[in-house]
């Protein structure tokens, strides 16, 4: 029988995981005795939306018993990395420890899951060890999708980086917009939807613009777009032809925008219409759900997790709930608040059905700020419901900034984005 | 009409609290995304636990019928019906 060592490992690893959680919450007899009787609760990936689930569930009830699968000892945060780009924050401010998490009285497994048993209800993690649980929440984020554009692969993105997982990437490109010449000519390549942060590509680029403004006015930006149309775009568009008017050419796909296929050596983009060699090339590639959704057989053959809009439980695998970017939330784009949002929504459920409640119908809601310079914000925001099996906007709700609104809006926008950073991550690291 | 109107509120008041001690009402947990805890760091965002019932009804319906002018809580009201801004507001309310 392969049970009992199994459960053994669990044993040990609970112990070695309860023992780091003691510690830092030093509230170790409680937090004992709830690990040997609470409902077990296993959350895999650490950031917006797993940090701030494991957070919720054990708010909403602290029997039961967490554990926070998360390899890195540090959170690196996308939102604002943009900005981190362009000299106008350090990547420290966008980083956090898991030690308040830990104090909530989570254990921490410091490693990764590598596979997922829907039957038996465990997670196999990267030193053997296996991980019980009454109900999993899988929020792994993005995995880039190797190979999906020819020429796009790891080595190629130390040449060309994406900067779509914050961190080494977010610092790469930088330094090459620090080191190009004035006169140079930027690219970026934004992939089809759907992707991580939609706004995302065009707040790059409209930040880009403004550091190439400010430092090297000879130089140009163009972005290669897999689209016709993207997120804010009114908005965005109207603040490009005000603020770097001949600086920020945007190409869509009916304008042979779309990237086909790239040279790392040469920094070439090739689309239908062209090539185009870049003095500094950021290319955001096509993605799909962190890889431990697709081990634990929880994606479609889009590569990303459809959700029951209540509960966020799989629609493939009973027992498993994705949240955040990996899971198909319907109309709810893929962001950070978005992840947040959902997380808790996710925890209330997950906590209900361990106690052996039904869920109730919940309300979601998004918002997104993007810079289009450093004093100069725009947003969009959304309230979403269950409508048909999945999550639809709620009619006459939501939108993005009046197009006509005075500067003092952007700026006290551009404020308020910097505040919702600070706020979303004191509620899943502080 | 008076004592019909006050058991309505009481209702919606029990409902509220008798979920106040499982789920949170329908939209109260996605708040907490901007408007900051009390106790963690600074925002120009007003934190809502504890915060009068009241004064976030108001604030919720003017937003909703552009009484106030918000930047992004004008777009978000407008997707809460009269009776979830009630139980938003008893449930925030009722937090610490």
């Amino acid at each position: 029988m392969v049970g009992f060592p199994a459960v053994k490992a669990t044993r040990r690893h609970f112990l070695k995981l309860s023992l780091a959680a003691t510690a830092a919450a030093a509230s170790g007899p409680r937090l004992a005795r709830a690990q040997a009787s609470g409902p077990r609760v296993v959350v895999v990936g650490g950031g917006f939306a797993g940090a701030s689930c494991a957070r919720a569930l054990r708010h909403a009830d602290p029997k039961i018993v967490v554990t926070l699968v998360e390899p890195n000892a540090t959170f690196t945060a996308c939102p604002f990395s943009n900005s981190v780009i362009v000299g106008m924050r350090e990547l420290s401010t966008q980083q956090f420890t898991y030690d308040r998490v830990a104090a909530d009285g989570i254990a921490i497994a410091r490693t990764s899951a590598t596979a997922v048993d829907a039957q038996v209800k465990s997670v196999t993690l990267a030193d053997g060890a296996k991980l019980s649980y009454d109900r999993l929440v899988l929020a792994p984020g993005i995995d880039i999708r190797w190979g999906a554009l020819p020429g796009y692969d790891e080595a190629a993105a130390a040449q060309m980086p994406h900067a779509w997982r914050a961190g080494e990437q977010t610092l790469l490109l930088r330094r090459q917009l620090e080191a190009m010449d004035d006169g140079g000519l930027v690219v970026i390549s934004a992939p089809a939807n759907p992707f991580r942060c939609p706004p995302g590509p065009y707040e790059r680029a409209s930040l880009i613009a403004h550091f190439l403004k400010t430092k090297k006015p000879k130089s140009k930006l163009i972005v290669l777009d897999a689209k016709d149309a993207f997120s804010k775009q009114r908005l965005f568009q109207a603040a490009w032809a005000e603020l770097y008017p001949g600086l920020l050419e945007w190409v869509p796909l009916s304008k042979g925008g779309n990237v086909t296929s790239v040279d790392a050596a040469t920094r070439t983009l090739v689309t239908d219409f062209g090539k185009h060699q870049a003095k500094v090339a950021n290319v955001i590639p096509p993605q799909k759900a962190g890889r431990i959704a697709e081990v634990a057989g929880v994606t479609d053959r889009s590569g990303w997790c459809p959700i029951d809009p209540v509960t966020f439980e799989s629609k493939l695998q009973a027992g498993i709930h994705v949240i955040g970017d990996a899971a198909i939330a319907g109309a709810m784009p893929k962001s950070a608040f978005a992840a947040n949002s959902q997380a808790k929504v996710c925890a209330a459920a997950v906590a209900t059905l361990v106690a052996g409640g039904t869920p109730s119908i919940p309300k979601l809601i998004n918002t997104c700020y993007s810079l289009v310079a450093p004093d100069y914000g725009i947003s969009v925001a959304g309230v979403y419901q269950p409508t048909g099996g999945q999550l639809a906007d709620v009619p006459g709700a939501g939108g993005v900034s009046p197009s006509d609104a005075p500067r003092e809006t952007r700026k006290a926008e551009a404020v308020l984005a910097e505040a919702w950073f600070r706020t979303i991550s004191a509620e899943s690291f502080g | 009409m008076r004592r019909v109107l006050a058991a309505a509120i009481a209702s919606v008041w029990i409902a509220a609290a008798s979920v106040a001690s499982a789920e949170p009402p329908a939209g109260a947990a996605a708040c907490s995304g901007c408007h900051p805890s009390a106790a963690r760091g600074s925002s120009p965002v007003t934190p809502l636990a504890g915060r009068d019932r009241a004064e976030i009804i108001k604030a919720m319906q003017d937003f909703r019928s552009g009484a106030r002018t918000g930047t992004v809580m004008d777009r978000i009201a407008k997707g809460f019906t009269d009776a979830e801004i009630q139980a938003i507001a008893a449930w925030w309310a009722s937090q610490r």
